[in-house]
């Protein structure tokens, strides 16, 4: 493995959340002790994802469903945006989530049809009762019979970001390169959790209602915090390289600039300082386009 | 553009996208004649780190033994046999299947392994024979006590958790061929085809298109 150095005028990462916030707190000098471009002592903290809860079921008045062009139901279908911003007083949490939803006739992949036990037992089949589970040309029309009548629902929530939850150079362990790893210090807190429950309790309203028959994600609780996806899962981490207009308190500017180094720049999911419930991809995008305007006018006027 | 333009426009690329469908048909074929041959580069439309994983998992050794790959064929065709919609579940090629994900998910190994192993012990048991020298009564026999779980005998439970695994993943290898694909009619990702949910199927569910829909919407048998 042949290692590089490169030079440049200006460096601007994109490495993603916590691998931003790695180079910075692994570019550590004499000028910088606490990591490049981290005097605030932020670099790291305030990590959040999108919280997650889902739940499923089966619509009976769609089973045998004549076949079409269909190519399942996505987001891009049906979404429900945040509903309850009027009301937010009333709740017992802060932020809001979205719900997205999933089903229909969908391209077999990997586990199509599992658990077939589970229904063709409990429901009749072309009007005939039969036992769950089974083989054969009866088990052949029982998966045609089932097909394309599942629905999935998704709900997807803004998280606190919390100066508590945060991300940190592991002082013991390397990657293969050599380099330092991260390690991780995030937990929900009461906010996600009732969150969580109040999607929980909100998807079995809709699927109830729309004559759903349950078969996932009805048997959370407190036990498992309404089955709330553990931090990371919905892959939107973000907040690590804060963005603010306090040096003491972030990291940048809110042209994405580094307070200390003026010719670095941060422009992934690490500038967010809170992320809605929406995917933050967009959000970087837009954010990217604003630093690249403002380095092309900086480097004009020589000040980079 | 307005809107009427840009619906045109839609027309348009719906007729370019159809032509390069119809360009990469050649190279497909040829692929496919050169997969029977049985050494190619590998074509697929994969990033180069999924192509050199399955070349990875290609080279492993079998994880299966011949006995236990004949085992796997005549369970995969009792549980989905030829029917008069569709061929079988080893028409479809289930047992390669089977011999490829448990080595892309080594979690499947020790159940299906064991499972084989358990299914060997109880005809070895009760018929002398292990399950594929067992008559075909004698088989079906057999996978009567393991095939249905609320009539399971308590001491079944094992065997049942391995044929429950087993109807799994013949039903994923099966209705992801194209025989199973074909059978359950899913018809999605059909390009240029959509005119909207058929009449029959609107009116069977109380359901209709408004007329704002109906005029703004493309329609692809008139225009295309």
């Amino acid at each position: 493995m042949q290692e590089y150095q490169v030079y440049g005028r200006t460096v601007i990462l994109a490495a993603s959340a916590c691998e931003s916030a790695r180079l910075m707190l692994n570019s550590k000098s004499q000028r910088y002790p606490n990591g490049i471009g981290n005097s605030s002592g932020v670099v790291g903290k305030y990590l959040h994802d999108s919280t997650g809860a889902d739940m499923g079921g089966i619509l009976p008045q769609l089973f045998d469903r004549k076949r079409y062009n269909e190519d399942g139901v996505g987001g891009m279908h049906v979404y429900t945006p945040w509903w309850l911003d009027a009301k937010k007083d009333k709740l017992d949490f802060p932020r809001g989530y979205h719900i997205e939803y999933g089903g229909g006739f969908d391209m077999p992949l990997y586990g199509f049809n599992w658990g077939i036990e589970q229904l063709n037992g409990s429901y009749k089949v072309k009007g005939k009762q039969k036992e769950a589970g089974g083989y054969g040309a009866s088990l052949k029309e029982d998966y045609r019979f089932f097909f394309g009548a599942s629905i999935g629902m998704a709900g997807r929530g803004e998280g606190i970001a919390r100066e508590d939850s945060y991300c940190e150079i592991d002082p013991d362990v390397v990657d293969k390169y050599g380099i330092p790893v991260l390690r991780f210090h995030t937990q929900w807190s009461d906010y996600e959790i009732k969150q969580a429950k109040h999607m929980k309790e909100t998807f079995k309203e809709i699927l109830t209602n729309m004559g759903a028959v349950i078969t996932w994600g009805d048997d959370d609780g407190e036990h498992n915090n309404w089955g709330l996806h553990n931090p990371g899962n919905i892959i939107h981490e973000a907040g690590t390289v804060r963005m603010g207009s306090d040096p003491k308190r972030s990291a940048l500017n809110k042209y994405s600039q580094s307070h200390d180094v003026k010719n670095l720049f941060c422009v992934d999911g690490g500038q967010f300082v809170s992320q809605a419930d929406k995917n933050i991809t967009w959000t970087i995008l837009a954010l990217s386009m604003r630093a690249s305007e403002y380095i092309v006018d900086q480097m004009k006027k020589n000040n980079i | 553009m307005n809107r009427r333009d840009s619906l045109k426009a839609l027309v348009v690329g719906g007729l370019a996208a159809t032509t390069l469908v119809e360009a990469c048909k050649q190279p497909a074929k040829e692929n496919a004649a050169e997969t029977a041959t049985g050494n190619q580069p590998d074509q697929s439309d994969r990033m180069a780190e999924e192509k050199a994983y399955a070349k990875k998992l290609a080279a492993e050794p079998k994880f299966f033994t011949d006995h236990e790959m004949a085992t796997i064929t005549v369970l995969g065709d009792i549980i989905i046999p030829k029917d008069d919609i569709s061929g079988s579940a080893s028409d479809a090629k289930v047992p390669d299947f089977i011999e490829f994900i448990v080595k892309d998910m080594p979690n499947h190994q020790t159940p299906m392994k064991g499972g084989l192993r358990w299914l060997d012990l109880q005809c070895l048991n009760r018929y002398n024979n292990s399950f594929i020298d067992c008559s075909h009564t004698q088989q079906m026999e057999m996978v009567d006590e393991i095939a249905w779980p609320k009539k399971a005998k308590p001491e079944m439970r094992q065997g049942m958790a391995f044929f429950s695994l087993m109807r799994n993943l013949t039903a994923t290898g099966f209705y992801t061929s194209q025989i199973g694909v074909k059978d359950i009619g899913y018809m999605g990702n059909t390009p240029n085809q959509w005119n909207g949910v058929p009449d029959d199927v609107l009116k069977q569910y109380g359901l209709s298109y408004n007329e704002k829909e109906l005029k703004e919407c493309i329609s692809f048998d008139k225009k295309a």
